[in-house]
């Protein structure tokens, strides 16, 4: 297993949480290990875990952090390899064949070529991330697919031969596991599961995303959020809404609300579901008011 | 032999980790294992929070068992001392195994525990085991029938056709590449269908005993006849049983499941199981867009106002919601039981499950009624 050094500058698991933070963005240690492992193995790194915990964020801060460019594709059922790895530009093609009369032309020449998520990323893999998102929406014929990509970064376009990166491409994988992955493709990735922060993490994460933020509100909206986690709620608060609803509240309490009231008023950009709003509804008092204790 | 003097002496504890792992039902491949080996190096010297968490990234143990590994690490890594004397990593097996911690066990710890409903009231645990019978004609012919005649719904891709809304290009320019140029026919795309998902929610509580049995025979015929079928039984606690439907031979599957099942013939908390299988995101969203049969005869324990709202919210989800309680095998069938009366207008189909054939007669109908 060779070692690569693309990853300038950073040569330790505390040194890319260090360069992470940089990019706002707060990593326990074991994502921080299975990033830098990722890198420096040159494998591609899966993260999995519930909707709204930061995974695809956690490709983006890592595009950062390296200084490159993220390359999105965001996988649904039904995706094929024609919208993830390249396309022919058939109505150029078809002009191009008109026009030429009787020379011979190569309609499958570059200028004809639409690049695609996965071929952009083998053409300029040492300046850009290719994020794979939410691979659990794609169908498993898609997910075999990815195997060859995953294992030996290289394409066979039939009409003009295999296509193989000069160096292997970052790739990050999320997957909100709604349904299994097949084992092969795990086996080719360095695997982290990543869960809902610690209350003190979430709460840095809060006032950093957040700076109009004071630290009294991060921390009962943190425990507010955490709270709701625990109730059968059919979508439960991630991060992102926990930033949102401090913010919400830190804005409706600068206009003059009073402060349980503010934090109450503005639960809709925590809670987005009518049903969970009802259920959840009796005890909103009482939730928030120990939150905020 | 010649192996094991390969092997540098300080990877030896890795390796056989991961074999320890292996003998305990972590499927863990040899390149992942080369990967262990590679991170723990790159890590370099640290501590044992770094070989775990490099053990985590490059063996990747599947989270639900996250508890196991982290046993099984503490074990190899840091009883370390009681390994040495024993000398070979077969003993912790061995002892593991005595100690009811083996893989049977963990499997299905994992699975229900993945439920997060843990039974409260009082409840009956029982292991089930099923005698081999005769297959009814009824469930020769789910098998026979399910593929053409369970509903389906357009996909995403295209393919071929004769007519369809799309042009289809990429054969159309190969064709005329042929002809100099010329294109003589439009290839046509349409969109293919796919078979719509079907989740079975089974109840297996003591009202129900004496149809637990070829309903559990149902389902594994039904796992058999078509894709994309997810089953779970239901009585105080909710269990996953897809995975063991799979296996192909039905004493086996139906076996496996039995061993998965911990509350047969037990109380109903029906309101509580729904809602415990739509609050695990995983579990929700196989009713979405599917096609869910309830088989219940609806007598709830617990309070109706749970019943009724998850019945609500899982009707919200689903294409099409079916409750197939075995009270509504006579004619002229209301509704009596509170719980069936509040969820009643949620509920598409509200129909014989009294027998196999009603059953198979109605799951082979669905394919002709529309999404309500």
């Amino acid at each position: 297993m060779t070692v690569r050094g693309n990853i300038v500058g950073i040569d330790s698991p505390e040194a890319l949480e260090r360069a992470l933070r940089t990019a706002y963005y707060l990593a326990d240690d074991g994502l921080a290990t299975a990033a830098y492992l990722g890198l420096a193995l040159g494998k591609p790194l899966l993260l999995e875990g519930a909707p709204g915990v930061g995974k695809t964020e956690a490709a983006k801060a890592i595009a950062a952090v390296l200084g490159r460019r993220l390359i999105r594709l965001q996988c649904y059922e039904g995706i094929d390899a024609s919208a993830a790895l390249y396309e022919w530009n058939y109505p150029r093609q078809m002009l191009a064949i008109r026009q030429a009369g009787e020379e011979t032309i190569d309609i499958y020449g570059e200028t004809f070529l639409i690049e695609r998520p996965m071929l952009a990323s083998l053409r300029a893999p040492d300046s850009t991330v290719l994020l794979i998102d939410e691979i659990d929406r794609a169908d498993q014929e898609f997910e075999a697919f990815l195997l060859e990509f995953l294992s030996d970064f290289q394409i066979s376009i039939p009409e003009r031969g295999t296509v193989r990166a000069a160096e292997r491409p970052v790739v990050v994988l999320t997957s909100n596991r709604t349904r299994d992955l097949h084992e092969a493709l795990r086996r080719r990735c360095v695997y982290h599961w990543i869960d809902y922060p610690t209350a003190e993490r979430e709460a840095r994460i809060v006032m950093m995303r957040a700076s109009s933020v004071a630290e009294s509100t991060a921390r009962a909206v943190v425990a507010a959020v955490g709270r709701l986690r625990r109730e059968p709620l059919s979508k439960a608060p991630g991060i992102a809404e926990a930033v949102d609803w401090a913010e919400a509240a830190t804005l409706l309490h600068a206009r003059g609300a009073r402060w349980p009231d503010a934090f109450k008023r503005s639960i809709g950009v925590a809670l987005k579901e009518e049903e969970d709003l009802t259920f959840i509804s009796g005890r909103l008092d009482a939730l928030i008011a120990e939150a905020a204790a | 032999m010649s192996d094991e003097l390969q092997l540098p002496h300080a990877a030896r504890v890795f390796v056989s980790f991961v074999a320890l792992l292996r003998v305990n039902g972590f499927a863990v491949a040899p390149e992942q294992t080369t990967a262990f080996l590679a991170a723990i190096g790159l890590l370099g010297p640290r501590s044992m929070e770094a070989i775990r968490q490099a053990g985590l990234a490059t063996l990747a143990p599947p989270p639900e068992r996250r508890a196991t590994y982290d046993r099984l690490f503490d074990l190899h890594f840091l009883g370390s001392e009681a390994i040495d004397h024993a000398g070979a990593e077969d003993e912790e097996v061995v002892r593991l195994q005595e100690e009811g911690r083996g893989e049977d066990e963990t499997l299905l710890a994992d699975e229900v525990n993945e439920s997060g409903l843990a039974a409260a009231r009082a409840e009956a645990l029982v292991e089930r085991r099923f005698a081999p019978s005769t297959t009814g004609s009824a469930l020769r012919k789910l098998s026979r029938e399910a593929p053409a005649r369970l509903p389906r719904r357009r996909g995403h891709r295209r393919m071929r056709a004769r007519r369809g809304p799309w042009a289809d290009l990429r054969r159309t320019l190969r064709e005329s590449v042929r002809n100099d140029g010329e294109v003589l026919r439009l290839g046509r795309l349409k969109r293919r269908t796919r078979p719509r998902k079907v989740l079975l929610l089974i109840d297996v509580s003591g009202s129900m005993k004496g149809r637990t049995e070829d309903n559990m025979k149902l389902a594994h015929a039904l796992s058999h006849a078509i894709s994309h079928v997810e089953v779970f039984t239901f009585g105080t606690r909710l269990t996953r049983v897809t995975r063991a439907l799979r296996l192909k031979r039905r004493e086996q599957a139906l076996s496996a499941a039995a061993h998965l099942v911990s509350d047969w013939d037990g109380g109903t908390r029906i309101g509580d199981a729904l809602q415990a299988f739509l609050s695990v995101p995983r579990f929700g969203s196989y009713a979405r867009g599917a096609a869910v049969v309830i088989v219940s005869d609806g007598l709830e324990r617990g309070d109706p106002s749970a019943l009724q709202d998850a019945v609500a919210k899982l009707s919200r989800r689903a294409w099409r919601l079916s409750w197939l309680t075995p009270l509504a095998s006579g004619p002229g069938f209301q509704p009596q039981t509170e719980a069936l009366i509040a969820i009643r207008r949620f509920v598409d189909d509200l129909v014989d499950g009294g027998s196999t054939a009603a059953i198979v007669s109605h799951v082979l109908s669905l394919g002709q009624r529309k999404a309500a």
